[in-house]
């Protein structure tokens, strides 16, 4: 098993910002920045490119599973992209044998006036299949998408899980020798993501070599055996999967208890929001990492708003650090404040939420947080924001040295009865 | 065990080869593609394909109520309607390729940023997809030339060449548009009043009888849609052979073809980032 899958050497690739956020879509604007540029030029320097990937190289054997893990921007996109040779790298060369197979995003090339069975030919020959594999499989692929009765209809009457099984049920039935996976499961209900791990975890048995971009800690625990860490273009590790991802999920975040952003690290996609801090402190107002799981603490949110939004709401999400997902709570969650912020004007705002004593587990845990108007705009995420860490001394059950299971260990009433024989 | 095959990757510089062997590779994607357009096209449309027809018919019915029976064109001592059909019928198929197939590149914008596979694929299967409505449009050809009592003769095979050259160069020059309009969408607003431009500098409504003869007729035949117009009413309908001015047009197609795709492989590294 020692051949070589991929072979990445000195991979870099620059962006010119200019390129990437103020399209010159016009020839007006391209006349305007041509006289522009000169002058520009002379201010700046090159400050208006971007290195995406910088310098990178590593090598797949084959039939391995890659995880790849970073924060957004972090490169992980760029990299899979130049792998399956969507767009070239700046420099240096990639060198791959066999056939690539990507999943960067599941129900790429699906027409929404065609019908699922139309859909399935053309997004099987879209994904690289020949007509005879896809006719071959074509029942297969209809059984694992469960959307037997419905396959005449046009997917636009479908619901969008069934539109999200059926992409999906394509994809995987794609054979290359190479398959790359981007965040295909960060989609769909859990019992949609169960089955897709499943197929995974077949594939990647099936000796097929897999690079596989996730989010998600748990899945990339269970499906890979070794993990890359980016962050900015370049890779920080590579190591045993377990380890990459307790330094991924420990490095780049503030040991304080407090993660803050530099308005260069917000997208420009979030305006008018623009997210400051998020901090964890204790009952006394301090910022902590390290908190007692009897004691209740309070999760922080700092932003501005440049202009007013309808509709938003600022949350939070807790995460173990096994990618389990704890809970999610909005501030306007309470109908109170949800009739109090229809709206809110521009300013500076705090968003603050308490976290009942007696709730959580010992262990590591990740705050993310989201800005959003249901269902019109997602402003801003970013799953990891921070992590602090839960001391267990005090909690229930302490007087047996065992682990517990589960992210949460609350204090629960319990009563004993005895009934007299 | 059988030998993989090994893909490199790294940056190409300057003028790319043109590796037309990938397009034959991927020849599956071009028929899915055309028949997604094909499919796509009038669904959801109460008429339907009767569209195909009526584009064309009713060009065809204003054409001879204004230069035929107002104006009085000379056409050639050919029934007008026969005259101006033999001509809308490879106008039209050359518009509507070069319209579909100029923004075929950002209407596909999913794909280019998602997948890899020939770029050339997408202009070449826009173009491919306006032959179905000019199949259609042929039926009323044959149902006008009936009505005029014009026989075909062996000369008429003329047309199938003649059809390959108007779909040639609607790829050249949309191999063109559709690349510059990933860098500048002011293309897309250009197109409609280039073809109208251009529908009046090609002898589709008027006979080119008309262009004096000499210096302008060399001009006139530079447009390379003058040689194939003519020479469909040549082949369907027995006119002058368009001799010189087809000479001319095949010429200039052939350097905007090539110039087109290597223009176009120059760019297409750079369509995913751009588009």
């Amino acid at each position: 098993m020692s051949d070589i899958a991929i072979r990445v050497e000195g991979v870099s690739k620059k962006y010119r910002i200019g390129l990437l956020q103020t399209h010159n879509d016009t020839l007006r604007d391209a006349i305007v920045s041509k006289f522009n540029r000169t002058t520009r030029k002379m201010e700046h320097g090159q400050q208006d490119e971007i290195w995406a990937l910088k310098d990178l190289s590593f090598e797949v054997h084959s039939g391995e599973v890659l995880g790849v893990v970073g924060r957004n921007g972090a490169g992980k996109s760029t990299l899979l992209k130049i792998l399956s040779r969507v767009t070239e790298p700046t420099e240096g060369s990639i060198e791959i044998r066999g056939r690539v197979g990507s999943l960067l995003e599941v129900g790429t090339g699906f027409h929404p006036e065609l019908t699922g069975r139309e859909n399935i030919y053309l997004n099987g020959a879209i994904l690289g299949m020949k007509r005879h594999e896809i006719i071959d499989k074509f029942d297969d692929i209809v059984d694992f998408s469960e959307v037997g009765q419905f396959i005449d209809t046009p997917v636009k009457r479908y619901s969008s899980g069934m539109y999200l099984r059926l992409a999906f049920a394509v994809a995987a039935h794609l054979e290359p020798e190479i398959l790359v996976v981007d965040e295909v499961l960060a989609v769909g209900d859990a019992e949609f993501q169960r089955k897709c791990l499943g197929k995974m975890s077949d594939v990647a048995q099936q000796g097929r070599t897999v690079l596989f971009v996730s989010h998600n800690m748990s899945a990339i625990l269970r499906l890979t055996q070794e993990t890359i860490v980016l962050e900015k273009g370049k890779m920080l590790m590579r190591s045993p999967s377990p380890k990459a991802v307790d330094y991924y999920l420990s490095s780049g975040f503030s040991q304080m208890g407090e993660r803050t952003w530099t308005s260069d690290e917000v997208p420009a996609s979030a305006s008018p929001f623009l997210p400051l801090a998020v901090r964890v402190k204790n009952t006394k107002g301090r910022t902590i990492d390290n908190l007692r799981s009897t004691e209740s603490f309070c999760l922080e949110f700092e932003y501005d708003l440049k202009s007013a939004i309808t509709g938003l709401r600022v949350g939070v999400y807790l995460l173990s650090t096994r990618g389990e997902l704890v809970f999610t709570s909005f501030d306007t969650d309470e109908n109170d404040l949800y009739e109090k912020y229809p709206s809110r004007s521009a300013g500076h705002y705090f968003s603050r939420c308490v976290i009942p004593a007696d709730l959580l587990n010992e262990g590591r845990f990740v705050v993310g947080v989201n800005a959003s108007s249901f269902r019109v705009k997602r402003y801003f995420q970013d799953e990891q924001a921070l992590t602090f860490t839960v001391d267990a001394a005090g909690a229930p059950g302490m007087q047996w040295p065992e682990p517990r299971l589960g992210p949460i260990r609350p204090r629960i009433q319990w009563t004993i009865e005895r009934i007299r024989k | 065990m059988t030998e993989l095959p090994t893909i490199l990757i790294r940056p190409t510089k300057g003028w790319a080869a043109l590796n037309l062997k990938d397009l034959w590779l991927y020849r599956e994607l071009v028929y899915f593609l055309t028949w997604r357009d094909i499919k796509v096209r009038y669904k959801q449309a109460a008429l339907g394909i009767t569209w195909a027809v009526l584009q064309p018919l009713l060009t065809m019915v204003i054409f001879s109520f204004i230069f035929g029976n107002l104006a009085k064109l000379p056409s050639d001592g050919i029934p007008y309607p026969l005259f101006s059909y033999a001509a809308i019928l490879p106008w039209q198929l050359f518009s509507s390729a070069l319209q579909r197939s100029s923004v075929s590149l950002v209407g596909n914008a999913n794909l280019l940023t998602k997948i890899y596979f020939p770029r050339l694929i997408i202009p070449f299967s826009a173009v491919m997809s306006s032959l179905v409505d000019f199949g259609i449009a042929f039926l009323i050809m044959i149902g006008l030339m009936i009505y005029y009592q014009v026989w075909p003769t062996l000369m008429t095979l003329w047309v199938i060449p003649l059809t390959l050259l108007t779909l040639i160069t609607a790829l050249a020059v949309s191999l063109w548009l559709s690349a510059l309009n990933v860098l500048y969408r002011d293309v897309q607003h250009m197109i409609p009043f280039l073809l109208q431009f251009w529908m009046y500098a090609s002898p589709v409504a008027y006979s080119a009888e008309l262009i004096p003869p000499g210096v302008w007729t060399v001009i006139y035949g530079l447009n390379p849609m003058t040689g194939v117009i003519q020479g469909f009413r040549w082949a369907l309908l027995g006119t002058e052979p368009p001799g010189i001015l087809l000479a001319i047009s095949i010429v200039i197609v052939i350097i905007l073809l090539i110039s087109g795709l290597f223009y176009f492989r120059r760019m297409e590294k750079t369509f995913a980032d751009m588009v």
